[in-house]
């Protein structure tokens, strides 16, 4: 066997991605769930508190603060451990799937927020004080005015970040889940061959690629008319 | 005394107002007759943007009292979004929405605020951009319109909500120069249409030819008060004079 066909014989082998591709195919299914419920709750809790925030509660400022710190500075691996080994030991037992989704809808929380409220603090103050003169209230200003501008220069970063948190989806297989990584890591277990691995990649790319492609259009579609 | 014989829109009494240390105005009255234009000048720093916006509460005086339009603006009670209805102000640096077009930025606050239903905004905001002699430029977005054009959708944005007083914070100062005459035109046929305004501005010129009462100010107080002929031709303070050969030397 030369180099070469031994690398295919790895990495391409058909055999084996052929009977393990059902699987993947699972796996991919699942990630996309995760990935979806991990977008929609992070994003929603992220910009609830970025929303809470903008009344400027001094103490509840300071809670809402320290939340965000705390799950930026924790890796998400290590809050998917805790939840999944040490919750249990409160009486509080989650499946693989609901720890991975709610450690990584944290993360995704604290630092959306960060990104919503630079968002909204990035207005600038004129346009506070323009709708506020004509009446609008608080509320107003912010749904009608203010947000409306910060939800646009938040779109690049927030797309990044919302990319970056959703590929962690792979570190649920860690816990069990048999997300894309897990269904490929039981394959290479089972054949001895690293193939189902590319196909995990694969995977990976068909999901995610037109996931960057679409923050492109978004970015575009939303900038401002002149 | 100006104003005499009709009732005062605006009555500020004793107003001062502290940023922290700094004690930006120290006790200054202002009362501003129906259909009055009166002109506040003075250099940087003298207070006159704080009194401004001090009159719609965009900034609450330290102490003192404001009345606009019979309503006490202090008071905790008063309902400060109805009241800022009827003071529509303009300011330096336009403000307009940038998300929204010119018939969107004069519609917002009136449907929003006055509850009016989209059709019935949206007449009313084009006869707000008819005034501005923008009609014709309702579906365009801000930065599709020059500085002077984005001031009069500013100008027909406050007076769509048919405001008592009309409020302008240096509203040409950021104007290139050869834009700046279709503005002063706009608060010129507001005024002609009776319009009452309180304008802090460097426009000379146009205190001169359109204000009833120029107000100078300086650290914080009223220095000196009258009748544009006078006040330009025979200042009684020294600060005042100073302040006059200084911007006329421009």
């Amino acid at each position: 066997m030369t180099g070469w066909e031994r690398f295919t014989d790895s990495f391409f082998n058909a055999r084996v991605m052929a009977q393990y591709l059902p699987k993947i195919i699972e796996g991919f299914g699942l990630t996309v769930v995760l990935a979806l419920c991990i977008i929609a709750a992070g994003l929603a809790a992220g910009l609830a508190l970025a929303l809470l925030r903008a009344f400027g509660i001094r103490p509840l400022n300071w809670l809402i603060i320290f939340v965000v710190d705390l799950f930026r500075a924790l890796p998400p691996l290590v809050i998917i451990v805790l939840l999944f080994f040490g919750l249990p030991n409160a009486g509080v037992e989650l499946s693989g799937f609901v720890a991975s989704w709610l450690a990584l809808t944290l993360v995704l929380m604290a630092f959306s927020e960060e990104i919503f409220w630079a968002g909204i603090t990035s207005v600038a103050k004129g346009q506070w004080e323009a709708a506020r003169s004509t009446g609008l209230g608080f509320l107003q200003t912010l749904g009608y005015v203010v947000l409306p501008q910060a939800l646009r220069i938040t779109i690049p970063p927030l797309t990044n970040r919302t990319i970056a948190i959703t590929k962690g989806t792979a570190l649920a297989s860690v816990v069990a889940v048999p997300d894309i990584l897990g269904a490929a890591n039981a394959g290479v277990s089972f054949s001895f061959n690293p193939s189902p691995l590319t196909l995990g990649a694969i995977a990976y790319l068909v999901l995610f690629f037109p996931v960057v492609v679409l923050g492109r259009w978004i970015e575009s579609r939303f900038a401002w008319k002149r | 005394m100006p104003g005499t014989g009709r009732a005062p829109i605006v009555e500020a009494r004793a107003v001062h107002k502290h940023f922290g240390h700094l004690h930006v105005l120290k006790g200054v009255d202002l009362v501003v007759a129906e259909k009055e234009l009166v002109f506040l000048i003075g250099p940087s720093g003298s207070g006159k943007s704080t009194l401004l916006r001090c009159l719609n509460r965009l900034e609450d005086p330290s102490s003192g009292s404001v009345t606009v339009d019979g309503i006490d603006m202090l008071d905790t009670r008063t309902d400060i979004n109805k009241a800022r209805q009827r003071i529509g102000m303009v300011f330096q640096s336009f403000n307009l929405y940038p998300h929204m077009t010119a018939l969107g930025n004069v519609a917002l606050a009136l449907r929003k605020v006055q509850g009016l239903g989209r059709a019935e905004a949206e007449a009313k905001a084009s006869a707000a951009l008819d005034r501005v002699h923008l009609g014709d430029r309702a579906d365009h977005y801000p930065l599709q319109l020059s500085g002077g054009q984005q001031q009069r959708v500013a100008i027909a944005r406050a007076i769509a909500l048919e405001p008592r007083v009309m409020l302008f914070d240096e509203p040409t100062s950021a104007l290139d120069p050869e834009l700046v005459g279709g503005v002063l035109a706009v608060m010129r046929e507001l005024r002609e249409d009776g319009m009452t305004m309180v304008v802090v501005s460097h426009e000379m010129g146009f205190a001169k030819a359109a204000a009833d009462r120029v107000v100078f100010m300086a650290d914080g107080l009223i220095v000196e008060e009258g009748n544009p002929g006078d006040f330009f031709d025979a200042p009684k303070h020294e600060r005042t004079r100073n302040f006059i050969r200084q911007i006329e030397r421009h």
